[in-house]
């Protein structure tokens, strides 16, 4: 199996979840979330009512996806930040630790500059708190024996019941 | 590549629907869409030329319900069919954790099946899968049609290992959720696995 599966704990939940509070009050952003490569929306800080973010996640990584796609073909290994600008709203995406997208949404009330300032700071800290989760997951697959895994005993029933 | 958060227990795991183009694949999806609760789904996204031709892809985010005490949730995705598509395709199959290869029964879309079936192979070597070994089921579609090939010479051709198979009329909704169920399962097996 390619890479290993993203698995998130409590205790870094709350990390990544203060230091995306953080980053979102001092970039004066609207919405501030964090996605994983493969387009699962791992945390949001900010205004989600009526936005639906499970989709602005899957197509924020389509878009980092399809950027990179074109990163590699002109020689590039990634583009690590992506800007778009919009009539009120922008959007800054940014890849931290190669695995992880995150994204601030912003209006007129901040700025480029402001953003791409504090994204600079935050991604050190979010960088490094991954680093941790990695090094946790690799640590729990080395105990044998001790499955911590909830799904160990799923059994057919269980997912029959879902379809039901 | 599932991902597994304990704080908000939730698992999510990613379903690319494969095969060659106007095969059916988001018509699975939007049968789908449109037969599930409308609190178990989200929004379904299409991103398609004006002709209705998949450009990049589709999405549809489905919640199962709970497994274990844990929301399932399931993100379903279809590649672009079309040939000159490939450098999307790749990009999709990223962090799959199961595939449906949707395949057309129409006798003369037979060649378009095997060369998407090789395509997939190929693309998802290059992601470091093996076809072989990840989760994954066909379903044989348009079987409503009048010019189809037999099961048993599509079970020939296009599936030499017998992986579970369906036959399929998507625009009806006729196989569409053994298909999906059947691929579902074989996620959720394979997180069993790694679990213990």
């Amino acid at each position: 199996m390619a890479g290993s599966d993203l698995v998130m704990y409590e205790e870094e939940f709350k990390q990544i979840d203060e230091e995306l509070s953080k980053l979102h009050e001092q970039a004066n952003a609207k919405l501030t979330f964090l996605v994983d490569k493969n387009g699962q929306l791992i945390t949001t800080v900010g205004e989600t009512e009526n936005l639906d973010t499970t989709s602005l996640a899957s197509l924020t990584a389509g878009n980092i996806a399809a950027t990179g796609g074109m990163a590699k073909l002109i020689g590039e290994k990634e583009f690590s930040i992506l800007f778009h600008e919009g009539e009120r709203d922008n959007i800054h995406i940014s890849i931290i630790s190669q695995r992880v997208i995150l994204v601030v949404i912003f209006d007129q009330r901040s700025s480029l500059g402001l953003v791409r300032l504090r994204v600079k700071k935050s991604a050190e800290a979010l960088s490094n708190i991954f680093n941790r989760i990695l090094l946790k997951v690799e640590k729990e697959k080395g105990v044998k024996g001790e499955a911590k895994s909830p799904f160990a005993e799923i059994t057919e029933e269980d997912i029959d019941k879902l379809f039901s | 590549m599932s991902f597994i958060n304990y704080s908000a227990r939730e698992i999510n795991c990613k379903i690319v629907y494969y095969g060659p183009g106007l095969g059916g694949k988001t018509t699975n999806l939007q049968y789908i869409y449109k037969k599930t609760s409308p609190d178990a789904k989200g929004k379904m996204i299409s991103l398609a030329t004006e002709t209705e031709r998949t450009l990049f892809f589709d999405f549809l985010p489905l919640a199962l319900g709970m497994i274990r005490g844990f929301k399932t949730r399931f993100h379903l995705y279809t590649v672009p069919g079309q040939v000159f598509y490939d450098a999307s395709r790749k990009l999709i199959l990223k962090g799959v954790d199961g595939v449906v290869f949707v395949a057309d029964s129409q006798v003369e879309r037979m060649e378009a099946n095997i060369e998407s079936l090789e395509n997939l192979r190929t693309n998802l070597t290059e992601q470091g899968y093996n076809l072989d070994a990840i989760s994954f089921c066909i379903q044989y579609n348009k079987r409503d049609l009048p010019n189809v090939v037999p099961v048993e010479e599509m079970n020939r051709v296009l599936n030499p290992k017998n992986v579970p198979w369906f036959e399929g009329v998507a625009k009806d909704g006729r196989g569409v959720f053994d298909t999906l169920k059947e691929v579902a399962k074989q996620v959720l097996m394979e997180l069993k696995k790694a679990g213990r």
